[in-house]
């Protein structure tokens, strides 16, 4: 009973996280993002495609927390794109049993996206496999990787999943 | 498609009277312009790019691409010949391969299951003979009549083309003395090693990425991320090269440094300041010879090679309609790089593809290029920086490259 306590509590924190890594995007709270990772954490998005082929090339790849930051200062300040809204949605969370190295997590995803003058179409579609430690008293990702089906990105994919 | 191609070119369109100084929009926005490209270009006597042999390195692997909007298979067969052919069946039409990858012995349609070699050969009909005496094809029906439509196809140190018409020259001499020196200081005959995919379809018609890719004007203004880190820059040495048709084009220029001088004071988005977290972003080596750090070289109809420091790709266009492309990009080191090498090349993809921090900045400005064009078919965009000649330039301030490309293309679709 205890251990299904753990587990339920455990659970619950993952969610907690998810949401709210959730709304920092949605809200665009983009300096928040880098806040959510581990300094030495690994963030990739990458195609189903490259998965399967064992091709290692991401659409997106930082290999430690300064280079997520890296990411966030050149949206703020040097790309040129349209405004957007975005609307992430998490889904069927998978908690693998936590070890010493930390928990694996998998998550369905779907990122919405709406431009000026368009209707709301699906940006990305996948899912998250993710491994979480422990960082003080919070949980952050040492490692996610955003596996995307959506063979075709509807043109550009500017802010990370 | 046929209705276009027998329209006489005089009272279809007209070119604005300013002649390689303007290119009117609707070259971007109508259907039977769009219509007439699929035939006169990408089944013209020009070669596709379709596929890397590194992605087919065995016998019977195969990967399905476009030449134009159709779709081709690329296989390999057991003779170790590449070859190139529609993903057609002979039959009734169906787009049978639905795979983007694999290996095979034969190709079967599965619908009635035709089947097929790795040459495109016919080698299957079910119920051929009839059944108990009823049906069957007919007795003068030959196979070796009804295989699938082959292209012919070229190759030259790992790059595959192809062309739906016999007529293309040598491939060699489609590149031209200007042009295959730099498609080698890429494809040197090292073995190359695939990286990965990344595709995108943009909102905007497919002749727009080519001006993009022939128009250093914008790279030093639009891409404050080049300019910042001195990828790309007004005040650096480059130069446009093209063959003597204009249809293919190098964009070449060298890295500079992050300093503000007087060019860099002129541009209002370039930031002195800005310093990386973490420099392993963007940390290139040299590794071809001479001073250039980029070479973007542009290969009438469908391909751009691209060269930024470390990172390597082929960008393939794939036209899907008057305003609507689908832009292909492998990326790609060689079988011999060190893991550091290859890790190096992977950190710099990031500036890339459709989520790109460079190449972002360019999908956005073709989509909303579009929807400007689309407004006004009958007007005409304005092309006269630095004259209106077509000569290869020793700077960045010009749009030389595009006149080339439209002076050709007005000859092929003889607008």
């Amino acid at each position: 009973m205890a251990r299904a306590q753990q587990d339920f509590a455990l659970r619950l924190e993952i969610e907690e996280l998810y949401t709210e890594y959730a709304h920092a995007l949605d809200n665009f709270e983009l300096e928040q993002w880098p806040e959510f990772f581990t300094d030495d954490c690994l963030y990739q998005i990458v195609s189903r495609e490259n998965r399967e082929r064992g091709l290692p090339l991401a659409l997106m790849r930082c290999e430690s927390k300064a280079m997520l930051t890296d990411r966030v200062v050149t949206i703020r300040q040097t790309q040129m794109f349209a405004p957007r809204a975005l609307r992430h949605l998490v889904s069927s969370l998978r908690v693998a049993p936590a070890t010493a190295d930390g928990v694996d997590v998998q998550a369905n995803y779907a990122v919405l996206q709406t431009l000026v003058d368009d209707e709301t179409r699906v940006l990305s579609a996948g899912r998250y496999i993710d491994t979480l430690v422990r960082d003080g008293d919070v949980l952050k990702f040492k490692s996610r990787t955003c596996v995307y089906d959506t063979v075709l990105v509807p043109n550009s994919l500017i802010y990370p999943l | 498609m046929e209705t276009a191609t027998q329209k006489s070119p005089q009272n279809f369109r007209q070119w604005p009277s300013e002649g390689l100084g303007r290119v009117p929009y609707w070259v971007y926005t109508d259907p039977e312009v769009y219509a007439l490209e699929q035939t006169r270009i990408f089944s013209g006597p020009y070669w596709n790019y379709v596929a890397l042999e590194a992605e087919i390195p065995k016998p019977g692997d195969f990967v399905r691409s476009h030449v134009g909007e159709r779709p081709v298979i690329v296989v390999r067969d057991k003779s170790g010949a590449v070859n190139v052919m529609l993903n057609r069946c002979a039959h009734r039409g169906v787009q049978f391969c639905r795979t983007n990858w694999g290996n095979t012995r034969s190709f079967t349609c599965p619908y009635h299951q035709w089947s097929y070699d790795l040459k495109g050969n016919l080698t299957g009909v079910p119920f051929r003979r009839g059944v108990n005496g009823n049906g069957g094809m007919p007795e003068d029906f030959d196979p070796a009549q009804n295989g699938l439509t082959r292209l012919k196809v070229a190759a030259r140190h790992g790059v595959i083309f192809a062309s739906f018409e016999s007529a293309a020259p040598p491939f060699e001499e489609y590149l031209g003395p200007a042009m295959l020196p730099y498609f080698d200081r890429v494809f040197d005959g090292r073995e190359l090693r695939v990286l990965g995919y990344s595709r995108q379809r943009i909102p905007a018609n497919w002749k727009l990425m080519f001006e993009n890719i022939k128009d250093p004007y914008h790279a030093s203004l639009l891409h404050v991320f080049l300019v910042t880190f001195g990828l790309f820059r007004a005040d650096q040495p480059s130069a446009v090269k093209m063959d003597q048709d204009g249809m293919h084009c190098v964009l070449i220029s060298s890295k500079g440094d992050q300093t503000l001088n007087a060019t860099t004071k002129d541009m209002k988005n370039f930031r002195a300041d800005f310093k990386l977290s973490d420099p392993r972003l963007l940390d290139p080596v040299r590794e071809f010879p001479g001073a250039a750090t980029v070479v973007m070289q542009t290969l009438w109809p469908n391909i751009i090679i691209q060269q930024q420091s470390n990172t390597l790709a082929m960008r393939h266009l794939v036209p899907r309609g008057p305003e609507l492309f689908d832009l292909m990009w492998t990326f790609f080191g060689y079988a011999d790089d060190t893991p550091e090498m290859t890790q190096r090349r992977l950190r710099q993809a990031n500036l890339m593809g459709p989520a790109g921090l460079v190449s972002i900045d360019d999908g956005e400005v073709m989509e909303f290029s579009q929807q400007g064009v689309r407004q006004r078919p009958g007007s005409a965009g304005l092309l006269e920086m630095d004259g209106r000649g077509t000569d290869d330039k020793e700077h960045m301030v010009t749009e030389a490259a595009i006149r080339a490309f439209y002076k050709h293309y007005r000859e092929v679709m003889e607008f």
